[in-house]
């Protein structure tokens, strides 16, 4: 349908996007570096009942502004629909839906794993295989740091975890947009 | 006090405490009117009622603790009828805040789902600016309530004073108003191919100041309007276009209309479920265009088709010149109005008439719209009278009606026509509540009198909380519990108590004339009218139920 066309407008054509994209979106929120303001930005979510997958939250080049990532489910949630509420909080700056093709999301994942001295060359085999580094090592244990996306983060915890994961800690994604050529 | 007045601020409604008393020292020399209330609820609504009467920021002083955990309900109220409002909270001493100080409480924090936007002071020096940016916020864009808490030592510090009085420069804070062209033009052309258009208005109409637009636009065609419970008054109940209230309470004519119209244009309303009933059979038929300030009311609740993201009084005009423009043939809409006309006819509102002189709710109300012309101010409460006063008055013009229609405040009626008042001291202002409602907030009686606020209260006395009766008689099998209020209070004896003037009416046949010696006596009345006591609210939609399955009035005659 073309805003300028002579003809009136047939009520039959008019449609309503659909509301929900059914996959993971990451979004970008650049907010105004105050106290309180990511208290406004959780309970937002929490009293409208948008679910956070990850949240990751930290300073940007510019010291009054700070950077929230979260990642949440398009399947659940109608994405629009969150960042218009997100919009009307004053602090917030920017959002930016990100496109999955154009964004380089990374999270990080520190593993604390049960490591007896004959397991250690497996574990580090796995560890090289997914360009993970050991960052501390100790009588019983490794602890292997991972970055990448989440999938990835998922997988080498299905290749660890038969050894006896002692703990895990994960940070949430971030995300930047890609360079354009 | 400087930076208040360099807003405009004529009047504030508040009652002091100890984190506020260095600013209450300010009142005493300020040149504005201050009204001490004996509740900060009603403080609040006060405020509220100043704000929704007048078009301008209502202001509500309280002291930390009690004093701003009591403002909370109004502020909730103010955000789910995007009152512009701005409430400022004294706060203990800076050194003492997350001590557990005496009186206090984290009112910023306790109030972050309900304001619009909330300031906590942390050096005097940015009173002025947090002043200014408190009311472009809660008087710009989607309005709606804003807080300020101070803590009582940047009250007293001295600081440089400068008024602010430049355009406020918020990043994040940028509402859009014009209204994209494009889509007002599509907007337009749509219009011109509907053969069962509705105009859907609703309190966006009245916050925006729009209603001359609404009309021009609905003149430009045999377009019908129905309101909301917040748009009444926005176009005219007396005009042929109107179909009345539509909703849970709403017309036959007007819900019906909703049900069976191919376009609906949703003008500054939220499509509320008090609106739509069961939303998957909500007008199962339309096409939505829907115009709204707010980007998140668009497709939150029901998609939009053709939305516009704007200021309905800039957005109506352009909607106006560009279907005007299109020159259509209205004679497309005659089968809609001959349909609409039969409703109209056939099931109109109805009540069964009294015939032994008890007083019908519905007569009561019909009766205060004759006494007072249809033109007083009404402040309504929340329940059963809060409907039959909808329903009944019928409002021609805008800022006529208040009451608390987002989150249903039983207590707000009596502080909000206080703040009406106030605002609009040569208006008749009147409050019509219940027995049920009244007494949340009578010790404002005392401020009637004693601030000279002569407010007119008709009180619809059923001996119940009438809307919960009737949801148990309807709903839960007649098995009342906690709804019987009894006969207590002796409501002349309280207004008389209070120092305001008290009358009862029992017989319909001095009904009127009561009514009239109320309006007529100086200060404010009181009168008790005792209605029937079991009588309910029709039309009504059950809750969860469609439009179509609407229950009417007993006895209406087919």
């Amino acid at each position: 349908m073309e805003a300028g066309t002579p003809d009136l407008v047939k009520l039959e054509d008019l449609r309503v996007p659909g509301q929900l994209s059914g996959r993971k979106h990451i979004l970008a929120i650049l907010v105004e570096n105050k106290p309180g303001v990511l208290a406004r930005v959780a309970g937002l979510f929490s009293r409208r009942g948008f679910n956070i997958d990850t949240l990751a939250v930290g300073p940007t080049d510019d010291p009054s502004v700070s950077r929230i990532t979260l990642t949440l489910d398009g399947a659940v949630h109608p994405i629009d629909q969150v960042t218009k509420q997100l919009h009307k909080l004053v602090n917030v700056l920017k959002i930016r839906d990100m496109e999955p093709e154009e964004t380089v999301a990374r999270e990080m994942a520190l593993f604390k794993v049960s490591a007896a001295v004959e397991n250690r060359a497996e574990i580090i085999q796995f560890a090289d295989i997914f360009r993970a580094k050991i960052v501390d090592v100790a009588r019983r244990t490794m602890t292997i740091e991972v970055t990448g996306s989440a999938d990835k983060i998922e997988a080498f915890e299905r290749m660890i975890r038969p050894h006896g994961l002692v703990e895990m800690v994960r940070t949430g994604e971030i995300a930047i947009a890609r360079g354009h050529e | 006090m400087e930076s208040l007045k360099a807003e405009g601020v004529k009047n504030a409604f508040g009652i002091p405490g100890g984190a506020n008393l260095p600013m209450y020292d300010a009142v005493v020399d300020a040149d504005f009117r201050h009204v001490q209330t004996r509740h900060e609820q009603a403080a609040g609504h006060a405020a509220e009622g100043y704000a929704r009467a007048s078009g301008n920021v209502g202001v509500a002083f309280s002291t930390s603790g009690p004093g701003a955990t009591n403002l909370i309900t109004a502020i909730a109220d103010a955000m789910l009828d995007s009152t512009p409002t701005v409430f400022i909270t004294g706060q203990v001493k800076s050194e003492l805040i997350g001590t557990d100080g005496f009186q206090e409480a984290d009112i910023l924090g306790a109030t972050l789902p309900f304001v619009k936007h909330s300031f906590q002071v942390t050096d005097a020096r940015q009173i002025p600016e947090y002043v200014h940016e408190a009311f472009h916020v809660a008087s710009t864009g989607r309005p709606g309530p804003v807080l300020l808490d101070i803590p009582s030592d940047f009250f007293r510090a001295d600081i440089e004073y400068e008024p602010r009085t430049e355009p406020v420069e918020l990043p994040g804070y940028k509402p859009s108003t014009e209204g994209n062209i494009k889509q007002i033009r599509i907007a337009a052309k749509a219009l011109a191919n509907a053969r069962r258009p509705i105009f859907y208005t609703g309190g966006g109409v009245i916050n925006g100041n729009a209603s001359e637009e609404l009309r021009e636009l609905a003149a430009s065609d045999q377009f019908p309007v129905t309101s909301t419970l917040m748009g009444l008054g926005g176009f005219p109940a007396s005009s042929d276009h109107f179909l009345g209230m539509l909703g849970m309470h709403g017309t036959y004519t007007a819900n019906m209309a909703m049900d069976r119209a191919d376009l609906i244009v949703a003008i500054g309303a939220r499509f509320d479920d008090r609106i739509t009933g069961k939303l998957d059979e909500f007008a199962p038929h339309a096409k939505i265009i829907h115009i709204d300030i707010d980007p998140a009311e668009i497709s939150k609740n029901v998609g939009a088709h053709i939305p516009i993201v704007g200021d309905v009084k800039q957005v109506l005009p352009k909607l106006t010149r560009e279907y005007r423009a299109l020159q259509t043939d209205s004679g497309r809409m005659e089968a809609w109005w001959t349909q609409i006309r039969a409703w109209k006819q056939e099931h109109p509102l109805f009540y069964e008439p009294s015939t032994d002189g008890e007083i019908k709710p519905q007569s009561m109300v019909e009766t205060l719209c004759k006494v007072t012309n249809g033109e007083a101010i009404v402040a309504a409460d929340v329940g059963q009278h809060q409907m039959w006063a909808a329903q009944y008055y019928g409002f021609d013009r805008p800022r006529r009606w208040i009451n608390s229609g987002g989150l249903g405040t039983m207590g707000f009626g009596l502080p909000a026509a206080i703040g009406a008042k106030v605002a609009c001291p040569d208006e008749l202002v009147t409050c019509i509540s219940g027995d049920g409602s009244l007494i949340m907030n009578v010790q404002e009686l005392a401020t009637c009198v004693t601030e000279k606020v002569p407010v007119k209260i008709f009180l619809m006395n059923n001996g119940y909380m009438g809307m919960v009766r009737q949801w148990q008689q309807l709903f839960w099998d007649r098995r009342y519990s906690g709804v019987e209020l009894g006969s207590s209070p002796d409501w002349v004896k309280l207004a008389e108590a209070f120092g305001a003037t008290g009358l009862r009416v029992e017989d319909e046949a001095d009904l009127e004339d009561t009514m009239r010696a109320a309006v007529e006596t100086d200060g404010p009345v009181l009168v008790d009218v005792r209605v029937t006591q079991e009588e309910n609210v029709y039309p009504m939609i059950a809750p969860g139920n469609a439009a179509r399955e609407m229950v009417e009035a007993p006895g209406l005659v087919r």
